[in-house]
């Protein structure tokens, strides 16, 4: 300072005041803050407004649903088991199911009285009775059903059961039978129970029914006492279909929303702050502390996430009756604070380095003020950045870690667990696999997009540049 | 993506620039492209590059490519995890077990309907406890060796040593000193195995019993070559060329995780019924989808169908087998004194609304599952036909408001207002969690139970379950040799398998009759007195029999499946020449 | 810079040390028996095994035992697999990880390069709009279900055209290996697309290239030299971070293909509590990531000269 040649050249006229300037340059545009200024751009960017309108979506349909889609996502309609959206739903009142003696044939279409094979009794879905001539010298019968008509002894479908016993003429197949047309099949079989290649298919077009007890009990119709075997009812509708048990479609997205979004936003909330925390007080106390809390976020860091996911999921383990979420939100928050910790001490030390930080302290600014007016604002931007960011990344290592077998535990319902649960029934249900995936990546993108909106409104360098 | 990128404010605008813009654009897209090839040829080399790398741990290398190999005269295959070891000594599980009936023979073999036959053992024979095995001559092992009594002795003694520490030293049990040697209380020297000459190996049992020679079939009773074990050191059967194999066929390469290949043993003595020349086990995998896919572009001769599948099978017209696995499964009560669940009330309301035929018919929705009612398998045979058939189950449909009764009953007895929650200690597999979760709500709807599940992966399931640490459990059973008592011991007090500790004097003293009598009417009479104790005292609610729904390649013929031995035994398959 | 590198090694050691201490505590205070089998085992044969693996020794005691073989290169023997050591089944599985890493890794790298650069060129044209279509896709829709469809997909080209286009699963040859690590570097692809396209964007932007242009030299020694060299850096930063979550992140894809890689040894050995597995695998992946990320760091200070090393 004292070598400064401006010092030097000073003189008292100097220190003399100006006269009342009376022409200060005007403000053209109104004073903007920097929020201000951030959500003007980020409500110029379609895409981002569009996530941000999908997020709330999100919200509502979590949160709002429930209210308005009062099923019970734990109910199970074991009549409707993996129904497709969109099913018929129709089902003819029937008496109560008692197990067949195999000899009493009730049926009330036309008995082909010459046939090797027949159905004893009109088939519907609680059970489909067979009867068949015995063979003469046959070792025991293999019973099949097929969905398509069989071509060939080779391709008689599925293997219902084999009985030993030759003089059994009659079977009585109750095995997840859906309102279709089935094609059953009865087949000699030799003593090394090999198929002899002779066999007899009979039709079954089976319907679907119910008994009045079960109407009942699943309040299908306001007045079950008036119902009588013969009348038609509708079952309950699931407008998204249902599950392997049966389960409502729609009220189990909506409590698996409830987890997935649980973990997808309070995960990223705490580890963000914790490490907003560490990152600054190590940033602002500098030296030693600094050195020594950055290398034990660096530790941290070099742990292998996911394998330490899953090493603490069994550490924590998950009691009786327990959803496994909590152990899932410590383990991510234990393993994802540092970098948040990294990138905010990083914008500590460059903030505190920053011109108007200096101008602030020689201009006499305390502590309390830099922080408040300085620090935080200005590394809050970064930090919701960061936070957005997160959210999808959760999203995904809970899907993910339901897809091992090692997320929530049942019968706690997640989108990472139900699409685990879907995969299974890709082929045949495609919708159980369909639904659960499509929210996790609707999610996923959404607060993609709004990340990488907020990034660009809340990015310093190009503010002012419109 | 973004709105605002810096390109906005380059003066791209005007007219000049755009042009110039677009040489550049053009300059750039094409020596992108040059990139874009070069980049390919650095993929291409880097995959060529770590195939060689990957060539030590590959599983398809030299191998066909396709399921049934006619030309050799192999097949393709998988197994369903990789075998944790093929030492005879020490294994405990079912893959280990199905490769190695494959590649080894014991004193006795199943034969192809499932039937004991002699194996290396010509003939045996029973006195009291003496048991006398004489050895065909003409067994060899892989090395030329003949098979002796001796390696008979030493692989049981071995076992029975308590430095091998092995799981399943308990099933040799039954031989005179054999507990007390493998408790270190005295010298293995003292057991009551004896190679009387080379071909001749006697055995004397603590007390006489009817079902040695079954047991015989287990693994571990297999024949290990001493000199051979000892060159190994401590390395038996830890990979291809640490075995020495007496079966109808030798392990020529195993690729930990990936691959097993097998050769046929020209050495075997019974090689000329042996009509397959290899078995190529490519993949090691449960993914159900997985090996659906290897079997659909025809890699695998045989997978197993979850119920998923089933629609997509009939509709490609495959030939379906079924099979019967063996396993029983029910859920065990925890009879612990201190334990709701010991209540006899309590158990029967559970057990009336508990509907098996439901569990399976609608849930489990495979055939071959059959719904349980005993402890009892299907499968087991009695006097002259099915055990189950000479000893009927009382018939017992659900009955929700018979169950509310003793629902009743219950918390009086218990002193009880209202139920606490109930635990379900469960494992973590698919149809476990699935079984749960229908059992959380049949008992809520029908009791207003609230049942607490408790997943757990497999360990930790067995450490709650020793510990007794639940008031239900899904569990299950595997025969470990085909006699009745192989479930009938399972609740007796003293077996450390009752998880639940359930202890009644008149179940144990049937188990006893049935454990020593040699009278098979009267044996059979004990067996049909325990399932009756069972079902009486509701010990346990049977669940289901495990089957198995699978599709065969159609040029693949004679593949059996049995409850012992291999659970897939290729030793009897041939391939359908012409098709 | 050799002192630089000497720190960071050291560091690098202490890091393993941690991993490995965490992981012993870890460990030891699940609950649950690594010993129990199906079949339960009575005190004797309990006692056997626990003579056979240490298990008798006091907690402290079998942890020196454990760091003392470690320093050896000795993990033990596993639990499962009674026979074989660990040492054998990181040897084996690891190297088919790798392979698998490495491809995905390069294929993502080489791939987000490619098609960020070409997003960038024809920004707001129909490439543009393809790429960045996919690219959503790849971002949103998780892994497993990528590999499951994949597989499907293949199955039903494989009956098509009735020719083995690719093997749907396995491990051994080249064709065994593209699907799998195409699914496995596919979001990293996405990623590192983006990434690329943004700063390729800014680097398009700058002064120098005006610069560069204006001195009048050829617009691919500009593309080449000027605006994807600068543009890669960013893109080779996050290479170190994607090549951990890549090689650590693969045993959903080796699980669907049925590959026999170290990943799914570990989730197997997870469920089987085969704590000498568990620990050797995760000490040797924690090595193998911090060594990683101090390779890339070095690299990265080659290429970049304006990174100092301190």
């Amino acid at each position: 300072m004292e070598h400064n040649p401006v010092i030097r050249r000073l003189r008292p006229e100097d220190f003399e005041s100006l006269a009342e300037q009376s022409s200060a340059p005007a403000l053209v545009r109104p004073s903007r803050s920097y929020w201000q200024d951030a959500w003007g751009r980020l409500k110029a960017n379609k895409r981002a407004i569009v996530s941000l309108c999908i997020i709330v979506g999100l919200m509502v349909f979590t949160f709002i649903g429930p209210l308005v889609w009062q099923v019970n996502p734990a109910l199970q309609d074991i009549d409707q088991i993996s129904i497709a959206p969109g099913a018929d739903r129709r089902a003819v009142i029937v008496e109560p199911f008692v197990a067949w003696d195999g000899f009493s044939e009730t049926t009330t279409s036309e008995t082909a009285a010459n046939a090797d094979l027949w159905l004893a009794s009109d088939p519907d879905t609680q059970s489909v009775r067979l009867k068949w001539q015995v063979i003469p010298g046959a070792q025991g019968y293999r019973v099949f059903r097929n969905i398509y008509p069989p071509e060939s002894y080779l391709s008689l479908g599925l293997p219902l059961a084999t009985l030993s016993n030759p003089d059994l003429n009659y079977y009585e197949d109750r095995l997840d039978l859906s309102p279709e047309t089935y094609y059953y099949s009865i087949a000699e079989i030799d003593e090394l129970g090999q198929l002899t290649g002779n066999y007899e298919t009979v039709t079954a077009e089976v319907r679907r029914v119910i008994t009045v007890a079960e109407a009942a009990a699943r309040n299908l119709v306001d007045d079950p006492d008036s119902l009588r075997v013969g009348d038609q009812v509708l079952l309950s509708w699931h407008p998204l279909g249902t599950d392997y048990l049966g389960r409502d479609m729609l009220a189990r997205l909506m409590a698996g929303a409830r987890v997935s979004l649980f973990i997808g936003l309070l995960a990223p909330l705490f580890f963000v702050a914790f490490g907003v925390i560490y990152g600054a007080t190590s940033g602002f106390v500098g030296g030693r502390v600094d050195a020594l809390m950055m290398r034990f976020a660096d530790f941290v860091v070099a742990l292998p996430f996911l394998l330490f996911m899953i090493l603490f999921q069994v550490v924590f383990g998950i009691g009786p009756g327990e959803s496994g979420i909590v152990p899932m939100l410590v383990a991510l928050i234990i393993l994802s604070w540092p970098a948040t910790a990294r990138l905010v001490r990083g914008q500590i030390l460059q903030i505190r380095e920053e011109a108007y930080v200096s101008a602030a302290r020689l201009l006499g600014a305390s502590q309390n003020y830099l922080i408040l007016r300085h620090m935080i604002p200005n590394t809050l931007g970064v930090i919701l950045v960061t936070l957005t960011f997160a959210v999808p990344a959760a999203i995904f290592t809970e899907a993910f870690l339901s897809f091992i077998g090692m997320g929530v535990a049942p019968p706690t319902a997640s989108w990472g667990s139900m699409c685990n649960e879907g995969l299974k029934t890709m082929l045949t249900h495609p919708h159980e696999l369909i639904f659960p995936a499509a929210m996790i990546s609707i999610t996923v993108l959404a607060f993609n997009l709004l990340g990488d909106g907020l990034r660009d409104a809340l990015d310093a360098k190009m503010r002012n540049t419109e | 993506m973004k709105q605002k990128d810096p390109t906005d404010f380059t003066p791209q605008a005007t007219g000049v620039t755009q042009a110039t813009g677009d040489k550049l654009t053009r300059a750039a897209g094409k020596q992108l492209a040059v990139y874009a090839l070069a980049a390919v040829a650095v993929l291409v080399a880097a995959m060529f590059l770590l195939n060689a790398l990957a060539g030590l741990t590959s599983s398809a290398a030299g191998m066909s490519r396709m399921a049934v190999d006619v030309e050799n005269n192999t097949i393709t295959t998988y197994l369903r995890e990789e075998p944790p070891q093929m030492s005879s000594l020490r294994s405990s599980d079912a893959v280990s077990s199905m490769v190695m009936h494959h590649v080894m023979e014991g004193l006795l073999r199943f034969d192809a309907s499932g039937e004991l036959v002699g194996g290396v053992a010509e003939r045996w024979e029973q006195e009291g406890t003496r048991v006398t095995f004489w050895l065909r001559e003409d067994a060899r092992w892989s090395n030329g060796e003949p098979v002796t009594a001796h390696d008979f002795e030493f692989a049981w003694k071995t076992v029975l040593d308590p430095a091998t520490a092995s799981q399943y030293a308990f099933i040799m049990y039954p031989i005179l000193n054999a507990e007390k040697a493998n408790n270190g209380e005295m010298s293995i020297d003292e057991i009551g195995v004896e190679a009387i000459d080379d071909f001749t190996l006697e055995v004397t049992l603590e007390t006489p019993i009817a079902y040695f020679d079954r047991m015989v079939g287990y693994v571990t009773y297999l024949p290990v070559n001493e000199a051979f074990y000892h060159q190994t050191n401590g390395r038996y059967g830890a990979d291809a060329d640490e075995m020495l194999y007496n079966g109808p066929f030798i392990m020529t390469s195993w690729v930990h995780g990936a691959s097993l290949q097998l050769r046929k043993n020209p050495m075997y003595w019974g090689a000329d019924r042996i009509r397959l020349d290899g078995i190529n086990y490519a993949h090691m995998t449960s993914d159900s989808n997985t090996l659906l896919n290897l079997f659909k572009d025809g890699q695998i001769v045989i997978a197993d169908l979850t119920s998923e599948m089933l629609d997509e099978a009939m509709l490609q017209r495959w030939s379906l087998g079924q099979f019967m696995q063996g396993n029983v499964f029910y859920t065990e009560f925890n009879h612990r004194p201190e334990r709701l669940t010991s209540n006899r009330n309590l158990r029967k309301a559970l057990s009336l609304v508990h509907d098996s035929s439901e569990l399976v018919n609608r849930v489990i929705k495979l055939p071959g599952y059959l719904p349980g009612e005993s402890l009892f398998p299907n499968w087991i045979q009695g006097m002259d036909g099915p055990f189950r058939e000479e000893y009927p189950v009382p018939n017992s449909p659900p009955n929700v408001a018979l169950a509310q009764q003793h629902l009743a009953l219950a918390l009086e007895e218990l002193g009880l207002e209202e139920l606490p929650p109930l635990v379900f200690l469960s494992s973590e597999t698919p149809v476990a969690r699935i079984q749960a979760e229908y059992y959380q709500e049949v008992f809520r709807r029908d009791l207003g139970i609230e049942l607490l599940i408790d997943a757990q992966i497999f360990r930790q399931r067995l450490q709650k379950m020793t510990d007794g640490d639940f008031d239900l459990v899904g569990s299950g059973w595997g025969p470990d040799y085909n006699d009745p008592l192989t479930f009938a011991d399972l609740f007796a007090s003293w077996n450390l398998n009752n998880r639940g500790r359930y202890s009644n004097p008149a179940l144990d003293a049937q188990v006893r009759i049935a454990q020593s009598s040699l009278d098979r009417q009267e044996r059979l009479d004990a067996f049909g007195e325990i399932q009756r104790i069972l079902l009486e005292d509701v010990v346990i609610m049977p669940d289901y029999e495990r089957g198995y729904v699978y599709v065969t390649d159609a040029r693949v013929r004679g593949i059996v499946r049995h409850v012992f031995g291999a659970e897939t035994d290729f030793t009897h398959a041939w391939i359908e020449p012409g098709e | 810079m050799w002192w630089y590198t000497f720190k960071r090694l050291l560091q690098g050691l202490v890091t393993v040390w941690f991993i490995a201490t965490i992981t012993f505590i870890g460990m030891h205070n699940v609950p649950g028996d690594p010993l129990s089998g199906e079949r339960a085992t009575n005190a004797t044969i309990r006692a056997n095994l626990e003579a056979r693996y240490g298990l008798d020794q006091p907690v402290t005691v079998q942890y020196f035992i454990y760091m003392r073989n470690m320093l050896q290169g000795d993990f033990g023997i596993s639990y499962t697999q009674q026979n074989r050591e660990v040492n054998d089944i990181i040897r084996e599985h690891f190297p088919v990880s790798a392979t698998l890493g490495i491809l995905a890794v390069l294929f993502a790298a080489l791939g987000g390069i490619l098609f960020g650069a070409l997003t960038a060129l024809f920004r707001n044209r129909l490439p543009d709009y393809i790429i960045m279509f996919l690219v959503i896709l790849g971002i949103s829709i998780p892994s497993f279900v990528f590999a499951a469809l994949g597989q499907l997909g293949l199955v039903n080209i494989n009956t098509l055209t009735g020719v083995s286009v690719l093997p749907v699963a396995g491990w051994g040859t080249v064709s065994h290996m593209i699907l799998p690590a195409l699914v496995l570097g596919l979001g990293t692809m996405a990623y590192m697309t983006r990434l690329m396209r943004s700063s390729m964007l800014e680097v398009m932007s700058s002064d120098y290239i005006r610069t560069a242009k204006a001195k009048g030299l050829t617009p691919t020694r500009i593309f080449t030299r000027h605006q994807l060299r600068n543009a890669v850096l960013p893109v080779i930063t996050v290479l170190g971070p994607a090549i951990a979550a890549i090689t650590t992140g693969g045993f959903v894809v080796e699980l669907v293909f049925a590959i026999p890689g170290l990943g799914r040894y570990f989730v197997q050995a997870v469920q089987q509590l085969d704590y000498t597995v568990i620990m050797g695998t995760t000490v040797f992946y924690g090595a193998f990531l911090v060594f990683m990320v101090i390779l890339v760091d070095l690299v990265y200070s080659w290429i970049d000269p304006r990174v100092r090393l301190q």
